[in-house]
């Protein structure tokens, strides 16, 4: 039996950074939200006894319980798909808050090209520099008029950081300072500099200084505690949206949150939605929560598993190439370089968005006339802060185990260093998200189907990028470097980066995206579908900034779908 | 740097001491179970394992209190337990093993909870073995392929050196490990270098967890790599040019 219950002008799906970006701006215009939350309330209480890694780096406390609910994975299509058993690759967030609880916190704006990247790389260098699989195309909005939204995110967040030439332009200062400086990442900006580059602090959500955002809500001073990535902050200085946002809407007393709210389906006649089913995880009871506008902010995965189960939308065929939903899936084409050192750096202590970095090989910085590759990826030096279980850098040839290993790792914990390129990834015809055949969740769900592996374009990037880290990594004085360039097959189990993008794309119209620039789907005005899932690629940096802005953004568009219904572009 | 004492309190007293204090008085044939373990391997194991009573203990110290069996029910799988993972965390120049950090008391508590369940992992059918790409495809709970691994490799020592896995010189005990590292043991419903590679981070996550989870006992698998554990914060270090060492802190110290 469904329980039908009173009628709300908005309700939302997931409340992470994307919903609760829109829960603040719908309830502050005064309209009646309601958050329906798969996962338990959360508080910064629960996280006084954070500094502890195997719970929650190794054991990932914070995240989707993976025995209710996974995806399935497969490299290609003439591989058998089979469920993602244990995370991996990324971990998926889940509770109030969402990801955004225990991300690093690295605010980095996409680029001026990724928006136009498809006019602007066949203007540069002609059509034939895009392969031809290579599903590459506009968004639909251009970085000018995104300005304002990322503008936004950054005075919500308070963002610390400072100017660089090779980043997107910015049309206000940063609110805050950039964060305190480490004699290693002293040494990688100098030495990039030696090389001709432009270093700079990365931007942080780990604030630099205690500031106060235009709703009022306060953010702390960063500790550089170093229990950060994949912890939720016990001193209240890594923005989040559970000390954000959430409470702004709350104060406006127009948000209900209902949390252990698991949305199975959104109702649709063909046109429009009028609500959503939903489950209450404690008592197994289903309810109907009709709306007149809804909005599904689930996290890539579960946006595109939502809309595919609820056949809202044609699903994308990589034999046609016809449909939408589920295309264009990318990620992020991590590399790296480490380096080993004869002196020790304090590494035990950091914050997770605390780097030095270069964007001279990122998007179209650089000249890639003859290159085999496209865009690029942003250079760091990030410390984080190590951690004893998962960090256990020893130099190659070293036994893995045994005294031999355990006194390198008491010899090498603290001498080395590692440069990170988290590079762009560019869609590919074969690299979708669809439902799988076999595989259900615990309500008897389909569960989403990943189809991915990486391409020339990714496998070629990664070794350009390598290879420049390697060589400053080699001038930063390491005795021994490593670096291979060869990133192999995509593999779902060791971290990568919770990067996921793509499978609902924005773009300019309804035959190649799936929501307009308003982030309103196409074949279902009353439904906006709001994260990652709307990137028509990934660019080579971290993607929170752009949801954000992309949220301040699809709030404005609803708001004036509110006064005015209607297709919004 | 390391605490001498704590060498060899975490195993074998309490089978001591149960006996001691038990009153049992036992006449006739002994058989299997406690009474036959007991006596067969003259209760505190032989002088080579590792697990040797240090006699001179006369009262349990708080964390002995929390040393006992959760999850391995014989005595032997324990005493291989034990062995085994001091070959992957020996005791050395570089710091106490894994017995000295009570790490097989770890790995027992981890199996007997949570861990050992696979509580939040997926672990719905069918199962079929995937490419390496996949990541684990196995339906076998943790807890099911500890004591898989660990019985296989005491069959090893026992069929092909006629002698107990404990028993064995550390060289004989690296080369069977060594076997499983090269996925060379065959075993069913899992392999026995994704067993191994298990097998050797849950050694690691007893020698680095907090303490409070029964590992890392003393904090000395922290003090042995300079990790100053869970300090409140690092805002006055961070800009450090010299390294700076500190006495560690855990969880303990958080906690009111
Ligand atoms: C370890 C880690 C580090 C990261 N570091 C960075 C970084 O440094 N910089 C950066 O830019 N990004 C980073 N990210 C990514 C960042 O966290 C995400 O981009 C961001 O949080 C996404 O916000 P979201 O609201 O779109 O999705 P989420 O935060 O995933 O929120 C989705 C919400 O929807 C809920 N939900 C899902 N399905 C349902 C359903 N069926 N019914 C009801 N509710 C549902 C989920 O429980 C969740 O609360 C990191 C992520 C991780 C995991
Ligand atoms: S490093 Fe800074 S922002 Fe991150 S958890 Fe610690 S105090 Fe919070």
């Amino acid at each position: 039996m469904v329980t039908e219950l009173p009628r709300k002008e908005v309700a939302i799906i997931g409340v992470g950074w994307s919903g609760g970006i829109i829960a603040s701006e719908l309830t502050k215009a005064g309209i009646e939200v309601v958050g329906l939350e798969r996962g338990g309330e959360r508080t910064v209480d629960d996280f006084i006894m954070q500094k502890d890694e195997l719970r929650y780096a190794v054991r990932y406390d914070l995240m989707q319980d993976l025995s209710k609910e996974t995806i399935t994975f497969r490299n290609d299509r003439d591989m058998r798909s089979l469920p993602m058993r244990q995370m991996g690759s990324f971990l998926l967030g889940t509770d109030l808050g969402g990801a955004g609880v225990h991300w690093n916190g690295q605010c980095p704006r996409f680029l001026p090209y990724d928006f136009e990247i498809r006019s602007q790389t066949v203007d540069r260098y002609g059509e034939e520099k895009i392969p031809d699989d290579m599903t590459l195309q506009d968004w639909g909005i251009s970085y000018d008029e995104m300005e304002e939204h990322f503008a936004r995110f950054d005075e919500t967040i308070g963002t610390s950081g400072e100017d660089n030439e090779m980043t997107a332009p910015r049309s206000t200062e940063f609110p805050t300072p950039p964060m305190k400086e480490t004699p290693a990442i002293r040494l990688f900006k100098e030495t990039a500099s030696d090389f001709g580059l432009h270093p700079y602090h990365g931007a942080s959500a780990n604030l630099s200084e205690a500031y106060t955002n235009p709703d009022g809500q306060t953010i702390q001073q960063c500790q550089y505690c170093s229990f950060c990535e994949r912890f939720g902050c016990d001193y209240q200085a890594k923005s989040d949206p559970i000390i954000t946002v959430i409470p702004t809407a709350k104060e406006t007393g127009n948000f209900e949150l209902r949390t252990h709210a698991n949305v199975r389906r959104i109702s649709y006649d063909g046109e429009r939605t009028d609500g959503v089913y939903f489950v209450d995880t404690r008592t197994g009871e289903e309810f109907f929560q009709p709306a007149d506008i809804v909005i599904l902010t689930a996290y890539v995965m579960n946006n595109t598993r939502l809309l595919l189960h609820s056949e809202i939308g044609t699903p994308y065929d990589p034999d046609t190439q016809t449909g939408v939903i589920g295309k264009n899936y990318c990620y992020q084409i991590m590399a790296n370089a480490q380096g080993f050192f004869d002196r020790q750096f304090n590494l035990y202590a950091g914050a997770g968005a605390l780097a030095g970095q270069v964007d001279d090989y990122n998007g179209d910085n650089f000249d890639h006339s003859d290159l085999d590759f496209i865009h690029g990826g942003t250079i760091q030096l990030t410390q984080t802060g190590i951690r004893p279980i998962n960090t256990n850098p020893v130099p190659p040839g070293t036994k893995q185990w045994g005294s031999e290993f355990k006194q390198a790792k008491a010899q090498y914990f603290y001498r080395t260093l590692s440069l990170g390129s988290q590079g762009a990834s560019m869609p590919y015809r074969y690299n979708f998200l669809d439902l799988d055949p076999t595989y259900t969740d615990n309500f008897g769900d389909p569960l989403l189907r990943m189809t991915y592996n990486f391409t020339e374009q990714d496998r070629n990037l990664a070794a350009h990028q390598t290879q420049r880290m390697a060589e400053i990594m080699e001038e930063m004085g390491a005795n021994e470097v490593v670096a291979n360039p060869d990133i192999g097959d995509y593999n779902i189990m060791p971290y990568q980066t919770t990067h996921n993008t793509g499978g609902v794309i924005m773009g300019g119209d309804s035959e190649t995206s799936a929501v307009n620039n308003y982030l309103q789907m196409w074949d279902c005005e009353n439904l906006f579908v709001v994260g990652a899932s709307a990137f028509a690629h990934n660019s080579g940096y971290n993607p929170t900034p752009t949801v954000g802005a992309l949220s301040y953004r699809a709030a404005e568009g609803i708001k004036d779908y509110y006064e005015n219904p209607g297709p919004l572009a | 740097m390391t605490d001498e004492n704590k060498q060899g309190q975490s195993n074998g007293i309490s089978r001591r001491e149960f006996l001691k204090n038990s009153g049992l008085v036992v006449g006739g044939v002994v058989g299997g179970g406690l009474l036959g373990g007991i006596f067969t391997q003259n209760f505190g194991g032989t002088a080579d394992a590792p697990d040797t009573v240090d006699e001179e203990t006369e009262t349990d110290s708080p964390e002995q209190l929390t040393q006992a069996r959760m999850f391995f029910k014989r005595q032997e799988d324990f005493d291989v337990l034990s062995a085994a993972v001091e070959r992957i965390f020996p005791e050395d120049d570089a710091g106490p093993g894994a017995i000295s950090l009570a790490i097989p008391y770890f790995i027992d508590k981890q199996l007997a909870g949570e861990y050992g369940f696979n509580s939040r992992e997926y672990m719905e059918g069918p199962f079929y073995e995937g490419a390496p790409t996949q990541g684990p495809q196995t339906g076998l709970l943790r807890r099911g392929a500890f004591l898989y691994g660990i019985r296989m490799m005491q069959n090893i020592a026992e069929n092909e050196y006629d002698e107990s896995f404990f028993d064995l010189e550390p060289e004989v005990q690296d080369e069977i490990l060594e076997q499983f590292e090269e996925g060379e043991v065959e075993m069913t419903g899992i392999m026995s270098d994704e067993f191994f590679q298990m097998f050797r981070m849950a050694t690691l996550e007893g020698a680095y967890s907090d303490p409070v989870y029964g590992g890392n006992l003393n904090m000395d698998g922290w003090r042995q790599i300079q990790y100053p554990g869970s300090q409140m914060a690092y805002i006055d270090v961070i800009e450090e040019e010299e390294f700076v060492d500190m006495d560690p802190v855990s969880l303990h110290d958080h906690h009111e």
